[in-house]
């Protein structure tokens, strides 16, 4: 019968998975962040992914093309049409421009059907949305663990969709077996739990690893022998830098006999690729023509504005810019990647192989005390407040594996990697002169917060958890100075 | 076993009922000033164009708002990062000050309390999915936007139990109307978690009276449930009774934190996209007492948080105080000039109104030009109206009205001129198809002259709906 409580169970329960250790960390990070002048001693942000390395390309982009914006004399032209254009079908020339965008940044080994675009409130709003149509609550997908922490919310807390997590480990590099599939697939139908599909994050978060095609290939004739959904997350295509190169889901589906292409579906966003979380950029892409009509109908839910449409069409069809920013993000990200990885590597740390992603997949087994993960949490605790890096345990990425932690390398500037290499190595014990002299600080660091420079328009950080990659509790890099603005200010 | 979820594969988001297919029709035929001067004239979609010109202007002079710069600086990267579901606090404080200032600041928000949303579509929504459990129900008057059996229904499985309203009373909520609805949903055991309302209302453009609106209190007291008020149309009451807000009511019962639990159970809808005519900027909030619905809400958030570049051009824009007082003046003006041509226009055709006193429509009585009374009388009329006198109106019954008859005209969503033909076209269609001679503002009876009716199954409707985009417009 239904419950007595004034608001409802999804209200007050924890689906929305922000209750979790793992905010230790930020909460440390919150209250003392690293500056690079101001607080040179504080935590470095290292949970964050995010991709400003190329931001400056767009702004470039943006102050030459002042016709995209609305709001400019050159633009303004358009502000009616625009502010009134609430047509869930989204812009032609916004879709189009997507297309076109996602098609490069898969090298054109792609082609993408404009009319198969279809908007949703970031990619959180993107998978909810799939879930919404492809399941019923109660229904479960398998996920390959290690998976994004907020697919609990995003694939489950609204739709009542459960997750079954499809368990890798280092044995193999993390990859999907079938075998693995097969058993978790099993397991689930023993238990009465009805699997409606898989869902997969490709390039993989927190991997930092492409599929390989054969791997895709065998997951898409995994699927289709169930007759379940595949459903792939591809909103970090763009930023794969190294080989071997991005496979998208739609290069194998000619490989796969009797493919039944009304269970391939495709998440994307701008958040990753081009760094523009905030725009607020998700699409679900799909291959059937129900999900399609569904799913945008759904977007009334979370639109895209229409002024980021409307810039964004203009950016995304200049196929100029694209070419550029494609390729100055790749080499940006590979080259900070290098730097990283092998500073890394000098103290003896080795990370997961990565090609893409704007993180890595840090191998600390070694130096935990057992391989448990009691010890694996004593170690990021130790992280956060001896070394004062927050960085993400592989336990809240449900990793099975004790000992693995996901870095991010994108989300500052070079000086401060530098920075977090140092403490790093003295951590290990290798800079003799540099050692940690902080020893005996508490969790939950009272020193008084140097830098609460009120940075751009973000002026105050409620004490409430915030959930990596869903907020950032800071509208910019806290390692870049910017003066207050004077147009703006809180009371 | 059904490869789709159910709601996939279910009518439940509404789109194929009637108030979607008029807009479908206007598709294929709309009426342009040049280029189309026979097609349908769109009247069916609840739009403010009639001030974009004080925004432009706006624009014009503040440059640096404009192109997302600083002191000439651009800040486009700070923007692009920002992704915090409790949003730009400039935006959200300016936004709790507009809020009040068209409350005559008889109330005041607190931005604390104030979560962002993607449109009023997803922030009702998202309150029902912090205020219910699939298969409990809302009591909402009738006749009601026919897109909340969407909004508030379709992903949620909350269930909408209507409590009729008649034109008796212009429509007013009753106490008996409101306890019968109540034990309507008893009987379909159905447990009640609320009443909500529209304040101005959609479609009547009538704002509640404050007999109303303290019964509604009252009720929602006694019952110990919530009380959800879309106050999304509470810019465009243009002329008395002026608007009185659910919260002001509250504050004038002294239902403060320390009085009764009630406080915590009223919550506010609100929206940029009526009053400010900027839709497509997707920009709803939610206003609630409740520490924990805020709290479930602003997380919920994320699936439809404002572009950040859109929180940070109305920022500037709404804390100019000198716009927002200009706006809104201006826009009061021109909304009730605009409407005063519709109702006159109409009158002339012998059409009365109700009297309305905001929103961007009226709710007109054609109750005299059908040919029985009944919801099948009304839709004979309504597609006479589409396809001969090709003005796109909302049919009552789309929008759940127990009353045959009455259609929803829009009257801000087009120039003059345009209004000014639709109503011509009107009057000749009453006047030719009723045999009536001019009228002078009286209302005439109406003879229906039986040799002059077209045959109806002339129109050939197509009821499979081809995925138009319906335009939530309200």
């Amino acid at each position: 019968m239904a419950s007595n409580s004034l608001l409802s169970k999804i209200a007050t329960n924890d689906g929305h998975g922000e209750n979790l250790a793992y905010f230790d960390g930020w909460k440390a990070y919150d209250g003392n962040p690293f500056h690079a002048t101001q607080n040179p001693d504080g935590v470095i942000q290292m949970g964050l992914a995010e991709n400003p390395l190329s931001l400056d390309v767009i702004e470039e982009w943006i102050k030459k093309n002042p016709k995209a914006s609305i709001c400019t004399p050159e633009g303004v032209a358009e502000f009616k049409n625009v502010a009134n254009f609430q047509d869930y079908h989204g812009f032609p020339h916004f879709r189009k421009a997507i297309a076109n965008f996602m098609s490069k940044a898969r090298g054109g080994r792609v082609k993408f059907d404009p009319d198969r675009v279809v908007m949703a409130g970031g990619a959180t709003g993107a998978n909810e949305t799939v879930m919404f149509c492809l399941a019923d609550p109660g229904d479960a997908f398998l996920v390959p663990s290690p998976y994004y922490p907020a697919f609990y919310r995003d694939l489950g807390w609204r739709t009542g969709v459960k997750i079954v997590p499809v368990d890798c480990d280092s044995s193999n590099n993390f990859q999907v077996t079938r075998a693995a599939l097969e058993a978790a697939y099993e397991k689930a139908r023993n238990n009465n739990i009805n699997i409606k599909g898989l869902i997969i994050t490709n390039p993989s978060n927190p991997l930092g690893t492409t599929v390989d095609r054969d791997t895709l290939t065998s997951l898409v004739k995994f699927i289709n022998d169930k007759n379940i959904h595949l459903v792939c997350d591809e909103i970090y295509a763009g930023t794969v830098f190294s080989c071997p190169k991005f496979t998208c889901v739609t290069e194998v589906l000619q490989d796969v006999k009797n493919c039944n292409r009304d269970l391939i579906h495709i998440v994307y966003s701008l958040s990753k690729d081009m760094g523009v979380p905030g725009l607020r950029i998700g699409i679900v892409y799909s291959y059937n023509d129900t999900v399609v009509n569904c799913a945008r109908k759904m977007s009334s839910f979370g639109l895209v504005s229409s002024q980021t449409q409307h810039m964004l069409s203009a950016m995304l069809l200049d196929d100029e810019f694209v070419s550029n920013f494609l390729e100055t993000s790749s080499k940006r990200l590979a080259r900070r990647h290098r730097f990283f990885t092998t500073g890394l590597e000098e103290v003896g740390i080795n990370c997961l192989k990565g090609n893409a992603g704007l993180f890595c997949w840090m191998d600390l087994r070694k130096l935990l005390k057992d391989q448990t993960f009691e010890a694996e949490m004593v170690l990021w605790r130790m992280i956060i407040n001896k070394v004062k890096l927050n960085v993400s345990p592989g336990s809240s990425f449900r990793c099975v594996e004790p000992g693995w932690f996901r870095v991010c390398f994108a989300n500052m500037d070079e000086h401060t990697v530098e920075v977090a290499l140092k403490r790093i190595r003295a951590f290990v014990g290798l800079e003799g002169d540099k050692k940690s002299n902080n020893a005996d600080h508490q969790l939950f660091v009272n020193s008084p917060r140097k830098n609460r420079r009120q940075e751009g328009l973000r002026l105050s950080f409620p004490a409430t958890r915030r959930y990596e990659e869903v907020m950032s509790p800071r509208m910019i890099s806290p390692h870049s100075p910017m003066p207050r603005s004077p147009l703006l200010r809180a009371s | 076993m059904c490869m789709l979820s159910t709601k996939a594969t279910c009518n439940s988001h509404g789109q194929d009922s009637s108030y979607f297919l008029g807009w479908q029709e206007y598709e294929k035929n709309p009426f342009h000033e040049v280029n189309n001067t026979n097609g349908i004239i769109q009247m069916g979609l609840a739009e403010n164009q009639l001030c974009f010109d004080i925004l432009k202007s706006w624009l014009a002079k503040n440059p640096d708002a404009a192109g997302f710069k600083r002191n000439g600086e651009s800040i486009f990267g700070e923007l692009a990062l920002f992704q915090d579901y409790h949003g730009i606090p400039e935006f959200k404080k300016a936004l709790a000050e507009f809020m009040s200032e068209i409350r005559g600041n008889k109330v005041s928000f607190d931005p604390n309390h104030l979560v962002l949303a993607a449109g009023a579509t997803s922030a009702n929504e998202t309150l029902m999915f912090c205020l219910a459990e699939p298969g409990e129900a809302f009591l909402l008057p009738t006749p009601y936007y026919p897109g909340f059996d969407r909004d508030l229904k379709w992903r949620t499985g909350v269930e909408i139990v209507p409590i009729q309203c008649t034109s008796s009373n212009g429509f007013q909520i009753t106490e008996t109307a409101l306890q019968e609805a109540y034990q309507e949903a008893q009987k379909r055991n159905l447990r009640v978690k609320g009443v909500l309302v529209t304040n101005p209302s959609n479609p009547l453009g009538t704002t509640m009276t404050r007999n109303e609106l303290n019964m509604l209190v009252s009720f929602v007291e006694d019952k110990g449930i919530h009380l959800v008020s879309d106050e999304i149309y509470s810019g465009t009451a243009f002329s008395t009774p002026s608007f009185v807000s659910v919260m002001e009511i509250l504050k004038e019962r002294e239902c403060d934190e320390n009085g009764s639990d009630v406080w915590n159970r009223v919550h506010v809808v609100y929206s940029l996209s009526k009053d400010l005519g900027l839709p497509g900027f997707r920009v709803g909030a939610i206003y609630s007492n409740d520490d924990r619905v805020v709290s479930a809400a602003t997380k919920m958030s994320s699936f439809g948080l404002v572009s950040s570049q859109t929180q940070y051009l109305l920022a500037a824009m709404l804390s100019d105080k000198k716009l927002t007082k200009n706006y809104i003046s201006e826009n009061h003006k021109r909304l009730r000039q605009r409407q005063k041509k519709l109702v006159s226009g109409l009158q002339k055709a012998g059409i009365s109104c109700l009297k309305g006193n905001a929103g961007l429509f009226c709710w007109v009585d054609m109750r005299h030009l059908l040919r029985s009374n009944t919801f099948e009388a009304e839709m004979e009329l309504w597609k006479k109206i589409v396809y001969e006198v090709r003005l796109n109106i909302s049919p009552g019954s789309s929008c759940h009205c127990t009353e045959p008859g009455w259609f929803r005209v829009c009257f801000a969503n087009m120039s003059e001129d345009t209004l000014d033909l639709a109503l011509q076209r009107l009057k000749a269609f009453v006047t030719e198809y009723y045999n009536i001679p001019e009228v002078n503002g009286h209302h005439q009876t109406i003879h229906l002259n039986h040799s002059r009716r077209r045959s109806l199954t002339k129109w050939v409707f197509r009821l499979s709906f081809d995925d138009r985009s319906p335009i939530p417009g309200r």
